[in-house]
């Protein structure tokens, strides 16, 4: 852990928000795909944060990214047999992404990356006051 | 230029390190099951003092311990609303604590380069 570490932890954070942001922009924009089989049809998608160890066993950790995972509650089906999608049945399954749910995420996403990037702006002031210290 | 910066330097060091946990804390504002830290200053200056006590180096083979290195000064934060998935980052707090731990830090710098202009005018007289 350098003197820099501060800029490490708090950029693992933003790129793990930013993560974050594009999958809400992800989910939102394929709220309304359908699909003739319940299994081709899009689910939201979330990301999964676990904090990261330093490999030197400091206790000290920015954020990792676990992975991407998508969600387990099951397709909206509903009966349209003019959708060219639709199956036989003139059914299709609709994407059950959650608008709220979304719109709740993308609010914290963006206030955390804000925060982030204060801490990150903060930080590097204090370093460059500290580089000009005892300079006339 | 140790005993020209005084306690300032162990200072800056002290805020330094803070700063680096409340980065993490807040990175990790998010993480589920993440639990909050901070150093408290007595801690770190109860470890430095006992440290002064117990740990006399009477050999230059003896291996000094930085006590802002080590863990135990690092303690957990008691929440003030715990949440559900474990986590204990409050991040509104957490930013609060890094402004004021910036604060200090500012300070500290102010009083080391106040130290530095001391010493530049000793050394060049009235001129």
């Amino acid at each position: 852990m350098g003197t820099f570490s501060t800029f490490d932890i708090a950029g693992s954070a933003l790129s793990a928000q930013s993560l974050r942001l594009n999958l809400t922009a992800s989910n939102l924009a394929n709220m309304h795909n359908v699909a003739g089989d319940p299994a081709a049809v899009y689910r939201a998608r979330q990301a999964v944060f676990q904090a990261a160890r330093d490999p030197f066993g400091s206790v000290l950790a920015g954020v990792d990214v676990l992975g991407v995972i998508e969600s387990e509650t099951p397709p909206v089906e509903r009966y349209d047999p003019g959708n060219p999608q639709a199956n036989e049945d003139g059914v299709v399954y609709a994407s059950s992404v959650n608008a709220m749910e979304e719109m709740a995420n993308m609010i914290s996403a963006s206030r955390s990356y804000q925060s982030n990037l204060e801490v990150i702006n903060t930080a590097k002031d204090l370093l460059l006051r500290t580089l000009s210290l005892g300079q006339v | 230029m140790e005993s020209v910066l005084g306690i300032h330097e162990a200072a800056l060091s002290f805020r330094a390190r803070r700063m680096e946990v409340l980065a993490a804390n807040l990175a990790n504002a998010d993480t589920p099951h993440y639990q909050a830290r901070d150093l408290t200053f007595s801690a770190v200056l109860d470890e430095r003092m006992s440290a002064a006590r117990h740990l006399a180096v009477t050999d230059q083979r003896h291996i000094q311990i930085d006590p802002l290195a080590s863990r135990e000064t690092l303690q957990y934060r008691m929440p003030h609303q715990p949440s559900l998935d474990g986590n204990t980052v409050e991040a509104d707090l957490e930013l609060a604590r890094y402004a004021e731990n910036a604060v200090s830090y500012q300070a500290s710098l102010l009083f080391a380069s106040g130290k530095i202009s001391q010493m530049r005018t000793a050394l060049t007289g009235s001129r």
